[in-house]
C-alpha cells in the first residue's frame, strides 16, 4: 500500500454539499461531530472548501439547478478524492422519484463528468450515523 | 565550508525546519486534543496532525484559473522561509545566549509579521471572493493587533532599561511586576490573534468564508501552511517565554521549567479558544486598539515610574 493511500485512509476531510436534501440527511451528518459518535477520532474532519477535501457527502436528489454545481463542486476537489451518496434521494431519487425538478441520483450526474469517479452508497431515509461511519470505513477499505 | 554545513544543519534539522515542525505539530494535537475533551470527545490520535500533512502531500494542486500564479504559489514558501527563520532565530538564543546581536529583537518582531503578510499575498492572488473578504479582514486584523504587539515588547524593554537583545531580555522575568503583566496578557490576545484561533478566527471563519484566506489551496501548498500554522505554535509562545517569563534553559531543571512556561501560555491559549465565540472584525479592532491601548499606555506609564525610580514591582 503506498504512502498516498495509508495517509487518505487514516485522515479523510470531507465537504458537505447538499444538492436538493430535506435537511433530515444533514442533520444526521452533522450527528457524526457530536460527543457520541466524534468521528475525529479516526482524523475525520469536516472542513469548508472542497479544495481540501478528501471526500465529498452528497445528500439529496440532484435537482435540475443543483446538478450544474454539484459537477463544479467535484471538478473543485483535488483529486484522489471518494463520493458519498448519502441517504436513499442520493443513491436513487427515494420519495422524490418522479418529481418534475429531479434530474438523476448523484452517480449518474458525477458519472457524466468523470466516469471513473469512486462512488460509496449509504442508503436509508435518513441512514443512521452508523451506516454512515461503516459506509466510510468500507469504501476507504477497498481503495 | 563546515561552516556553511553547520549553519545548514541549525536551520534544516535541529533548532531550525525538521526540530520545529515536528514540535509544532505536537504541540496542534495538544490544541486538538485537549479542544476535544473540552467538549466531552475524545479527539484525535497523537500522529493525527502528522498523517494530515503527508496526506495533504500526495494530493492534487489546483490553481485557479484566474489567479496570479507566480504569487499564488510562492506566497506559502515565503511565510515558511521568515518563519523558519524566527524560529531557528529564537531556538539558537536558547541554545546559546553568547551568539546573538544587537537589535535581534526588532528583526524578530519583523519576521513574526512575515507569515501573515504571506497569508494576505497568497489568497489575494487566488481571485476568489471567499478569499478576497478574508484577506480585507486578516489585513484589518494584522493592523489591529500589531501596535499593541509591539507597545507589550516596548513595556519590557523599558522595564530591562532599554536592552535591545533577546539573550539579555531572557534573563529577566517582566511578568512578575504589574506593568509586566498587563504586557503580558495583552500579548497573549494579540498571538491568540496571530494564530487565527478563536475569538479571532475572523479571517478563516469556516461557516461564513469556507477556510477564507486558505480557500483556494489545495495539496502540498495547503501542507505548507498547515506547517506554517504548527510552527508559529511554537514560536510565538517561545517568544512570549523569552520576553515575559525569563527564557528557557537547556539544562536540568531549567529545561524543565522552561517547558512548564511554554505549556502554559500553549493551555492558556487553548482555554480562550474553547470559551469564547467569534467576534466581528470591528469588535475585534476595538477590542485592541481602545481597551488594549489604554492597558498598555497604562503599563508604559507604570513602567517608566518604576524605571526611574527603581521601583522593581511596578
Ligand atoms: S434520504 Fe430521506 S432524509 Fe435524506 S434527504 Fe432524502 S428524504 Fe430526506
Amino acid at each position: 500500500m503506498s504512502w498516498k493511500i495509508w495517509s487518505l485512509k487514516k485522515s479523510p476531510w470531507v465537504f458537505h454539499v447538499n444538492t436538493g436534501a430535506c435537511n433530515n440527511c444533514d442533520i444526521e451528518i452533522v450527528n457524526l461531530l457530536t460527543p457520541k459518535f466524534d468521528v475525529e477520532r479516526f482524523g475525520i474532519k469536516l472542513v469548508g472548501s472542497p479544495r481540501h477535501a478528501d471526500a465529498l457527502l452528497v445528500t439529496g436528489v440532484v435537482t435540475r439547478q443543483a446538478a450544474p454545481r454539484l459537477q463544479e463542486v467535484y471538478r473543485q476537489t483535488s483529486k484522489p478524492c471518494v463520493v458519498f451518496a448519502i441517504g436513499a434521494c442520493a443513491c436513487d431519487k427515494g420519495i422524490f422519484h418522479n418529481g418534475y425538478h429531479v434530474v438523476g441520483p448523484v452517480d449518474k450526474i458525477i458519472k457524466e463528468i468523470d466516469p471513473n469517479a469512486i462512488i460509496a452508497y449509504v442508503p436509508g431515509c435518513p441512514p443512521k450515523p452508523e451506516a454512515m461511519i461503516s459506509g466510510v470505513v468500507k469504501a476507504l477499505s477497498t481503495l | 565550508m563546515t561552516e556553511v554545513l553547520q549553519n545548514l544543519f541549525w536551520i534544516l534539522i535541529f533548532p531550525g525546519f525538521l526540530f520545529t515542525a515536528c514540535f509544532g505539530l505536537i504541540a496542534c494535537w495538544i490544541v486538538r486534543k485537549v479542544s476535544a475533551l473540552v467538549q466531552w470527545r475524545v479527539g484525535p490520535p497523537f500522529y493525527q496532525p502528522f498523517v494530515d500533512v503527508i496526506k495533504l502531500m500526495g494530493k492534487e494542486i489546483l490553481v485557479p484559473q484566474q489567479a496570479q500564479r507566480t504569487v499564488f504559489l510562492t506566497a506559502p514558501l515565503v511565510g515558511l522561509a521568515g518563519l523558519l527563520l524566527l524560529s531557528t532565530m529564537l531556538w539558537r538564543i536558547t541554545i546559546e545566549p553568547t551568539v546573538p546581536f544587537v537589535g535581534d529583537v526588532i528583526v524578530a518582531i519583523y519576521l513574526m509579521a512575515l507569515p501573515s503578510l504571506a497569508l494576505i499575498l497568497g489568497s489575494s492572488a487566488s481571485a476568489s471572493p471567499h478569499a478576497a473578504v478574508g484577506t480585507s479582514r486578516e489585513m484589518k486584523l494584522v493592523m489591529s493587533y500589531e501596535l499593541p504587539l509591539v507597545m507589550a515588547f516596548i513595556v519590557v524593554i523599558i522595564k530591562s532599561g532599554g536592552q535591545l537583545s533577546l539573550a539579555t531580555l531572557a534573563q529577566q522575568t517582566p511578568a512578575l511586576s504589574i506593568s509586566g503583566m498587563l504586557a503580558f496578557l495583552v500579548s497573549l490576545l494579540c498571538i491568540q490573534a496571530k494564530l487565527g484561533f478563536v475569538p479571532f478566527d475572523i479571517a478563516e471563519a469556516e461557516t461564513e468564508l469556507g477556510s477564507g484566506v486558505l480557500m483556494e489551496y489545495s495539496g502540498a501548498l495547503l501542507a505548507v501552511w498547515k506547517l506554517i500554522q504548527a510552527m508559529m505554535l511554537v514560536a510565538m509562545p517561545l517568544f512570549l517565554v523569552i520576553m515575559f517569563l525569563g527564557g528557557f534553559g537547556t539544562s536540568g531543571m531549567s529545561l524543565v521549567w522552561g517547558i512548564c512556561k511554554y505549556v502554559l501560555i500553549l493551555v492558556l491559549m487553548i482555554l480562550i479558544k474553547n470559551t469564547n465565540p467569534r467576534v466581528r472584525i470591528d469588535q475585534a479592532m476595538k477590542f485592541f486598539w481602545i481597551y488594549c491601548g489604554i492597558v498598555l499606555a497604562v503599563a508604559i506609564l507604570l513602567a517608566t515610574i518604576g524605571d526611574c525610580y527603581g521601583i522593581n514591582w511596578l
